[in-house]
């Protein structure tokens, strides 16, 4: 049995191997619900929840899985845990399940979760597995908090609904910037993160 | 063990997913009553602010008890139908919280289907029917004193349905406060109807007499109590949510220019029999 250097299982997806920013998967949502830091904070939890718990649930299942039908396996695995999810928020945080709508659902077609089962959970013991989906969680949440924090600050002047930008400078002026809110500006700052990184994470750099 | 043998393949995917639906199912059930309670806790939230904007001291947030200040302020909940005959009471909650009944979304979308057809059709006998069939929900307030009656309302926005309720006074005619909901209009454009900028400009506006009793369109509308302005950028939103709440108060007038008439009355009633009462002293006085 190898050896699983439990460090770089947790932390390699949350910096250098960020499945966002490195690997570019989970694009889309992180576009979509990305307007409120709420929002953002809860499907990540989400996300890192499924991703950890189908990942362990497929690594108990690797050595009995048809290999014919494995991907229809992990998905109907994905599937479970997502509905579970969203039947929970359903129940007991009912409005920010509202904000999320159908987001929550989307999770399964998140390319983050089948990567990690496909890559990681179908190849090694489950508790490694668990760790690496709920670091790739983690790191998916990251930035998707980060893309949050600019585009609720820019673009409602607010902070976990909390008004952070003072009335005065409202009335000195300032305006909300309207293109901070649709999708196309959370393109451009997910690209200003990938930048950043690439320019302090020399290797990453293609040449 | 050959994993890779037909047999065992669909074995083992028919156990999988009965499994999986065996799981799925429990947890459904054992969620689904808070969750309906979720849905109509918000249905009642939405009725009472509608209602509580009639009067600025009054106000409702996350930590208000949303049942105990419906119950508390609620005069009468029921139905009518499109000639503005009652047609059915809801509970009110008065003796339990929990009996409170209030109209779900699919139950506005039984009555929006009625309504559409009541508006395609040419056949009067049919429509004369389909009027009687409505039952629409009416819940009268009594927000410090002052009577309001609320109505909701429902369209087709650009991605899914939208609904709100509209908070009349007493006239029947003057909008005392709305809210409104969505399912899934776009974020920062359409959903921009269930933010208080817009529902806050509905306030002082009043339903016209004509054919058009209510639109939402672009401009000002300084001096037109029947419209007000739409949202810049959703057009299809604005324009389904002014169709929505025309074709609603359209079959609500019945029933409101009949309530608002018995008002008067019960009122003028009063002065009467006050000018009787008066006269009556004089009589005596001489």
């Amino acid at each position: 049995m190898k050896d699983i250097n439990y460090k770089e299982v947790l932390l390699k997806p949350i910096f250098k191997g960020n499945p966002v920013t490195v690997l570019v998967l989970g694009i889309c949502s992180s576009l979509a619900v990305t307007v409120q830091l709420k929002g953002a904070f809860v499907m990540a939890l989400s996300v890192i929840v499924v991703t950890g718990l189908s990942s362990f649930v497929v690594s108990i299942m690797r050595n009995s899985i048809p290999n014919r039908i494995r991907i229809i396996v992990q998905l109907v695995v994905v599937a479970l845990m997502v509905i579970l999810v969203d039947q929970i928020l359903k129940a007991y945080a009912y409005s920010i399940s509202k904000t999320l709508s159908v987001y929550v659902g989307l999770i399964i077609t998140n390319c983050i979760v089948m990567g990690r089962i496909e890559a990681y959970a179908l190849g090694n013991r489950p508790i490694p597995s668990l760790l690496d989906g709920l670091a790739n969680g983690a790191g998916y949440g990251l930035i998707l908090i980060i893309v949050a924090f600019f585009r609720e600050l820019l673009g409602s002047g607010t902070l976990f609904g909390v008004r952070i930008i003072p009335q005065s400078f409202y009335d000195a002026g300032y305006m909300d910037n309207g293109l901070v809110i649709l999708p196309p500006m959370a393109l451009i700052l997910l690209g200003l993160i990938v930048w950043i990184q690439r320019s302090f994470q020399k290797d990453l750099q293609e040449k | 063990m050959n994993t890779n043998g037909n047999t065992y393949t669909v074995i083992y995917s028919t156990v999988l997913v009965i499994l999986v639906a065996a799981i799925l199912a429990f947890v459904a059930m054992s969620l689904q009553d808070k969750q309906n309670e979720n849905v109509k806790i918000e249905t009642i939230t939405k009725v009472l602010t509608a209602a509580a904007q009639s009067d600025e001291n009054v106000s409702i947030d996350e930590t208000t008890d949303v049942l105990g200040m419906y119950t508390d302020n609620i005069v009468d909940a029921f139905y009518v139908d499109g000639n503005g005959e009652v047609t059915g009471h809801m509970n009110m909650g008065k003796e339990n919280v929990k009996d409170i009944q209030v109209p779900s979304t699919s139950d506005l979308k039984k009555q929006n289907d009625i309504l559409k057809k009541i508006s395609g059709s040419k056949d009067s006998t049919g429509q004369a029917e389909l009027l009687k069939s409505l039952n629409l929900p009416v819940f009268v307030f009594d927000i410090n004193g002052k009577e309001v009656t609320v109505i909701p309302c429902y369209g087709a926005g650009l991605w899914g349905p939208i609904w709100g309720y509209v908070a009349l006074a007493s006239d029947g005619r003057t909008i005392e406060g709305a809210i409104f909901d969505h399912k899934g209009e776009t974020p920062g454009l359409g959903a921009k109807i269930a933010e208080a900028p817009f529902y806050t400009s509905f306030r002082g506006k009043a339903f016209g007499s004509g054919d058009v009793v209510f639109a939402v369109e672009k401009g000002k509308h300084e001096g037109e109590p029947e419209c007000v302005d739409a949202i810049s950028g959703a057009t299809i939103t604005s324009q389904a949510l002014g169709k929505g709440i025309n074709l609603w108060a359209k079959h609500y007038q019945p029933y409101l220019n009949k309530a608002a008439a018995e008002k008067a009355g019960t009122e003028a009633d009063a002065e009467d029999t006050a000018d009787m009462d008066a006269a009556a002293d004089a009589e005596t006085i001489k």
